[in-house]
């Protein structure tokens, strides 16, 4: 009687979660699944929210459809999430995809799903912030050491080579999240002797919570002559607390990434300028790596995608605009 | 048993109970003040009125405004998991009434406001009249909000640019010469209506008592069911409030953010002194609650200290607070 119950329970409970399964893959895949011919490419990003995820995906179907390819594009609801897109990663390997798109949130949590793809013989290509693992092929991202450096040269430069700067990223676990912030630090530290930089807090991306960062830094260091936010939730956070301070064009403000608050932010002056990478790029090598991939052609170990100082003076660059996203 | 009988017997349980409060109240104030001399002492820049204003009491609004919405649920004996991504959802209601609709901003604002009594409804009828623990009710209220968040905002932020109005709601001043931002105001002037709410009206009476007792409370006349919804409304329309709030501040919707600012709403509940045990509880203590979370962030943050280790401090406030109610009630 109990057993049977439970098994109805287990039943009624496997039913919904297929349905529900059902409703998110149609809701998120971009393919129509139609022709069984074209090969599959699942993607796993580390979020979806913010409009950078948005230029990935797009440039991921851009491509895909370029190609004749179909893909699957999922994310966490936010960039701290680890287990829920372990939980994605496990799911889209049960599908057997012919190719997998991952950037880790957290690579050693994943590193046995990397192992499972591998002895699938399903060819995994990483992007973003990569998956610090022997697996992928190929990884297709912005090299966010050398982006963070970048955003180091143009901080010491606008703040005239000397002062405090503090640092407000966004997480502690992920290789991007590291890196963009050792390669901010690494730099000041061998190229800018007189800028002392605080320890970095961190926000989750959360801009309510990196625009209270932001105003505490500026309060407990009011001669502060720099802000560097590292990426889309933590620059726009960062420009929010500023202006909430009053201090909007008497801090440098440099940010990470795009985003219709962080461009606002630079053309009102509350934001000096911004690193940008090549989302839509990202998206498009990712697709275009895992076919070449499927079809067993060799790949560079990194696909570089660059990264662009972009400030008042070049917003309107159609190189610059084109790497943009709103 | 006549009614008289069982009132008489539930009184003196319940002054024992706004008595333990009180007690815990004094302990929860003493901790914000010693914390606030803490950091005093150890920064130069704490206590000074730019931080303790534009700094710690605007971070304190969104948090404190679900906490306070919350406090009455938990008093019943409730939890109420949705208050994070229900928070979310309204944000991004108001985005969709004020700049996809076009509505007037006191419309939109009330709008999304009633939208946070609509998920207090409904939480509320699956609570009280489905008898659904409350716990399973509000966990599943709370990724139903989280996804319709996304859904209904495209996974993409709604931004307020039509409605200038809008942001100055929460960072505009209506006091002329008082450098006070309206969220701040805003959530002091809510928390007092909700304390009187909860001290001087038969709402708040029977709060405590379905908390207490609810089969008492039942038994005595009161319409427990009906009573446990309304509840659930009016944390629902603090909700709407923090939404449109966190919004404002922003001048812009963000639909993935809001899940975890339930557990740091309950947290600041717990610290003020109210037990989810239900029964007891207090407004002021929830506030004051609300204070020390935003004090800790602010001043551990300032002293330099890594933010790994504010955490943890955070996990033993909290279990300190909750220490010291549960020795009290030994005593007895």
């Amino acid at each position: 009687m109990n057993k049977k119950k439970l098994l109805g329970t287990a039943a009624a409970a496997t039913a919904l979660v297929l349905a529900l399964a059902g409703c998110s893959g149609s809701g998120n895949s971009s393919s129509s699944g139609s022709s069984d011919k074209k090969p599959t490419v699942a993607i796993i990003a580390k979020g979806f929210q913010f409009a950078y995820w948005q230029a990935v995906k797009k440039g991921a179907e851009q491509e895909a459809k370029k190609l004749g390819a179909s893909i699957t594009f999922d994310g966490p609801p936010k960039e701290t999430d680890v287990d829920q897109q372990i939980t994605m990663l496990q799911t889209a390997l049960a599908k057997k995809p012919d190719a997998l798109g991952f950037a880790a949130l957290d690579s050693k949590a994943a590193a046995p799903y990397m192992q499972q793809a591998k002895s699938d013989g399903i060819p995994v290509i990483a992007f973003d912030s990569g998956v610090d693992s022997p697996v992928p092929v190929t990884t297709a991202a912005t090299n966010n050491k050398k982006a963070a450096a970048l955003a180091a040269k143009h901080m010491a430069d606008l703040i005239g080579n000397k002062g405090t700067v503090a640092v407000v990223g966004f997480d502690q676990t992920s290789e991007s999240g590291k890196d963009r912030i050792d390669g901010f630090l690494n730099w000041m530290k061998k190229n800018a002797p007189d800028i002392k930089v605080l320890t970095p807090q961190f926000g989750a991306g959360d801009l309510t919570k990196s625009a209270d960062i932001a105003k505490n830094f500026l309060t407990a260091n009011p001669d502060l002559a720099g802000i560097y936010g590292a990426n889309e939730g933590s620059a726009e956070g960062v420009a929010q607390g500023v202006k909430e301070a009053g201090m909007s064009g008497k801090v440098t403000v440099v940010g990470f990434d795009s985003g219709k608050a962080q461009i606002d932010a630079i053309k009102d002056g509350t934001m000096a300028g911004a690193i940008t990478q090549n989302p839509v790029g990202i998206g498009e090598k990712v697709v275009w790596a895992a076919l070449q991939a499927i079809k067993g052609k060799s790949l560079p170990k990194t696909i570089d995608t660059g990264a662009y100082w972009y400030d008042k003076s070049n917003l309107n660059d159609p190189k610059i605009q084109a790497l943009l996203y709103q | 048993m006549t009614q008289t009988a069982v009132q008489g017997a539930q009184a003196p349980a319940l002054n024992r109970g706004r008595l333990r409060a009180g007690l815990q109240q004094l302990l929860a104030f003493a901790s914000l003040i010693v914390i606030v001399i803490f950091f005093s002492l150890t920064s130069d820049v704490f206590f000074t009125y730019d931080n303790l204003v534009n700094n710690v009491l605007v971070s304190t609004v969104v948090v404190g405004l679900l906490a306070v919405g919350t406090t009455f649920v938990i008093i019943t004996g409730g939890i109420d998991l949705s208050i994070g991504t229900g928070m979310s959802l309204c944000a991004v209601m108001s985005g969709v009434f004020i700049e996809n609709l076009g509505l007037p901003l006191w419309l939109g604002v009330l709008g999304a406001v009633l939208v946070g009594g609509l998920i207090g409804a409904v939480n509320g009828a699956a609570v009280a009249f489905f008898k659904f623990p409350p716990f399973i009710a509000t966990l599943a209220m709370m990724l139903i909000a989280q996804g319709l968040a996304l859904v209904i905002s495209h996974t993409s932020p709604i931004y307020f640019t039509k409605a200038p109005g809008y942001i100055d709601l929460a960072s505009g001043s209506i006091i002329p010469g008082i450098d006070v931002p309206n969220a701040v105001l805003i959530f002091f002037v809510t928390a007092i209506i909700a304390a009187i709410l909860l001290n001087k009206t038969i709402v708040g009476r029977y709060t405590y008592a379905i908390g207490s007792n609810a089969d008492a409370t039942a038994i005595s006349g009161i319409n427990v069911r009906r009573w446990t919804w309304v509840v659930y409304v009016i944390g629902g329309l603090f909700i709407g409030l923090a939404g449109v709030m966190i919004s404002a501040r922003l001048a812009s919707a963000q639909p993935a953010t809001g899940q975890g600012y339930e557990l740091q709403a309950i947290a600041a509940v717990v610290i003020g002194g109210t037990s989810l045990a239900g029964g007891k509880g207090s407004m002021v203590g929830t506030v004051i609650g609300s204070l020390i979370i935003a004090v800790l962030n602010n001043g551990l943050q300032l002293i330099s200290v890594p933010q790994e280790w504010q955490n943890v401090v955070l996990g033993c406030v909290i279990l300190f607070a909750v220490y010291m109610d549960m020795l009290r009630r030994r005593e007895r």
